[in-house]
């Protein structure tokens, strides 16, 4: 059962086996663990990149493709629903019909990069893709009668989801069953079957060849496998999940503008996530983008706490100032990158040899 | 067991590098049940050959057909799949997956379960089954576990012939398969080509420099020199005759 659930790719770490439990385990009970507005809002971001960051350790681990285009295809899912809801109203219909028209245009860009550009080298895709994110990122900043411009959109949606509507009157565990409950538990299920889907196709015979094309794209050719119809699909699944996720962070927030889905800023920190986590291993997709996001949110808090602590002490309060939290994230990637080469979860499966 | 109508054919295939001719105009056909040796010097053509008919290169003139077919016009890919199987000089392998995967993804290439999605790899257990008969066969079975990468020279070689079985081809391109083998190593495979070419329907081609291996396994040779085919024939008659005295093994005529 668990299986096929994980399509028999168990974690193979005692110590990553707990630490998923841990995480799945916060995620699932985080309103009623950590209630406030900000922790369940950081809960959902890291539902929300756990998909992103698998969706893209499919291109960059699983079939070493380097694509920058990945935030668009978050973009494309974020203004969908965002435009649909801004324009057409906050109804049910409405929300399907953007989100449909999102995941179809995200297919149907990366199925034409991919055509057209999956059978150049690497370094040439790369800047393909980072030449065409970019003009989406003007094209949405510049269209404002559509997208909002730089201020992005700001929309209702259906009342189901909204923090007023409450569905039970008396709390439950202490805690207040609003639509914002309901949206967190359908970004949690949906993350989760996103995230199990992906896991699936990485252990399926296409993640395989996947994997083949990685390792030594020349035989996978010899072997009779054509490359670049394989590339191509993975990058369509890619975009489709990246669309997805920003689908669902466009519900979360109730709020789309380039800063929250298009920027570059969002791709640079996909790439640290799957790289700290683990490039061509899904789990460490969950653990780069929980200790990511962790610390993009708390490491200041943490700082302020150490600073104040370290008061009288020369230099050193100055260095834990929270306006240095970037030099410290830096500090903490460096590290990462130097003594866990493979990763977090490359570096726990390697103390256990590998079964099969 | 011979079969009387040539299987693999190639018309005046030719490729240039600029103005190097590489392989110049050559026009040759095998028929099934045989064992065709290439041999030649170094830099004869005799690998730059094999790449034209199995697609890596594309030819300049000339063309190649598959049981009357022309297949020129196909990728490397799409020959495979019609039945040309090429196993490599320099080994070429997936590195860092296992020996069993390694060969898995032969065996599923030959299934068509490329595309297969949904379901869990090690759920094909007929697959699995498969890639372990053809690492028996190459005295491979007991390292399916191991990382490609992590495998001796000489196993590496087996691996690579193992992936070439598991393909199941009509036609088998065997590049120098015992280059860098240790003595005690090379029957296993010897004994291996010579199963092959018993198979009345099967095609071989052997790159090979051992004059030993090629006068036990061949059933005729075919001699280049410069990229052309100088020399075809009985194995004894082309190893006498005076051209290949001179252009291969390198003795001056009289």
């Amino acid at each position: 059962m668990l299986g096929t659930v994980l399509s028999g790719d168990y974690p193979r770490s005692r110590l990553l086996t707990a630490i998923l439990i841990a995480i799945l385990a916060g995620l699932a009970l985080a309103p009623f663990v950590f209630p406030g507005t900000r922790s369940l809002n950081v809960a959902a971001k890291i539902l929300i990149f756990i998909v992103l960051v698998a969706s893209y350790d499919l291109l960059l681990g699983y079939t070493g493709i380097v694509s920058f285009a990945h935030t668009m295809f978050f973009g494309i899912g974020g203004y969908g629903i965002g435009i649909a809801a801004a324009k057409l109203g906050p109804t049910w219909g409405s929300l399907a019909l953007g989100g449909g028209i999102a995941l179809v245009l995200a297919v149907a860009l990366a199925f034409c990069i991919g055509l057209l550009s999956l059978r150049v080298k690497t370094i040439f895709f790369a800047m393909i893709t980072l030449a065409v994110a970019s003009f989406f990122l003007i094209l949405a900043s510049q269209l404002s009668w559509l997208t909002g411009g730089e201020d992005g959109l700001n929309y209702k949606l259906p009342g189901l989801l909204l923090p007023g509507t409450r569905l039970v009157e008396a709390p439950v565990l202490g805690v207040e069953i609003t639509g914002r409950l309901v949206s967190y538990y359908i970004v949690f299920l949906a993350a989760l079957a996103l995230f199990l889907l992906l896991l699936r196709v990485v252990n399926s015979p296409f993640g395989k060849v996947l994997l083949s094309i990685r390792e030594n794209e020349f035989r996978a050719e010899a072997l009779g496998y054509r490359t670049v119809v394989y590339r191509t699909i993975a990058n369509c699944l890619a975009a489709a999940t990246a669309a997805a996720a920003g689908i669902l962070y466009a519900l979360w927030l109730r709020y789309t503008g380039p800063d929250t889905t298009l920027s570059f800023n969002i791709m640079i920190d996909i790439l640290l996530m799957v790289v700290i986590g683990g490039m061509g291993t899904m789990y460490g997709a969950v653990l780069g983008a929980t200790i990511f996001v962790l610390a993009q949110n708390y490491l200041q808090d943490l700082m302020k706490l150490a600073s104040g602590a370290a008061q009288g002490i020369p230099l050193l309060p100055n260095l834990l100032h929270p306006d240095r939290w970037l030099l410290w994230l830096g500090v903490l990637f460096i590290v990462c990158v130097y003594y866990f080469p493979l990763g977090i979860v490359g570096r726990l499966r390697q103390k256990t040899s590998r079964p099969n | 067991m011979i079969g009387e109508h040539p299987v693999l054919e190639t018309h005046g295939l030719t490729v240039r590098f600029g103005g190097h001719v590489a392989v110049d105009a050559v026009s040759c056909a095998f028929r099934p049940g045989t064992l065709t040796a290439i041999v030649g010097p170094n830099g004869a053509g005799k690998t730059t050959y094999f790449n034209l008919i199995s697609g890596q290169l594309k030819a300049t003139e000339g063309r190649v057909s598959l049981f009357g077919e022309d297949v020129s016009g196909l990728s490397a890919p799409g020959r495979t799949r019609r039945g040309i199987g090429r196993a490599f000089q320099l080994t070429n392998l997936f590195p860092r997956l296992t020996v069993l995967e390694n060969v898995r993804l032969a065996v599923q290439s030959r299934a068509g379960l490329g595309y297969r999605m949904v379901s869990v790899w090690g759920s094909h257990v007929a697959l699995v089954e498969r890639a372990e008969h053809c690492l028996y066969r190459v005295a491979l079975a007991d390292k399916r576990d191991l990382i490609a990468a992590t495998l001796s020279h000489g196993d590496q070689r087996k691996l690579e012939v193992a992936i070439l079985l598991a393909l199941e081809p009509e036609i088998f391109m065997f590049d120098e398969p015992t280059a860098g083998m240790s003595v005690d190593e090379v029957p296993v495979i010897l004994e291996l080509i010579h199963m092959i070419k018993q198979q009345a329907d099967k095609t071989v081609l052997l790159v090979e420099h051992k004059m030993d291996v090629v006068r036990s396994l061949a059933d005729r040779i075919i001699v280049l020199h410069q990229g052309q085919l100088v020399a075809d024939g009985d194995p004894g008659e082309v190893i006498a005759s005076p051209i290949v005295q001179e252009a291969y093994l390198g003795v001056a005529r009289a």
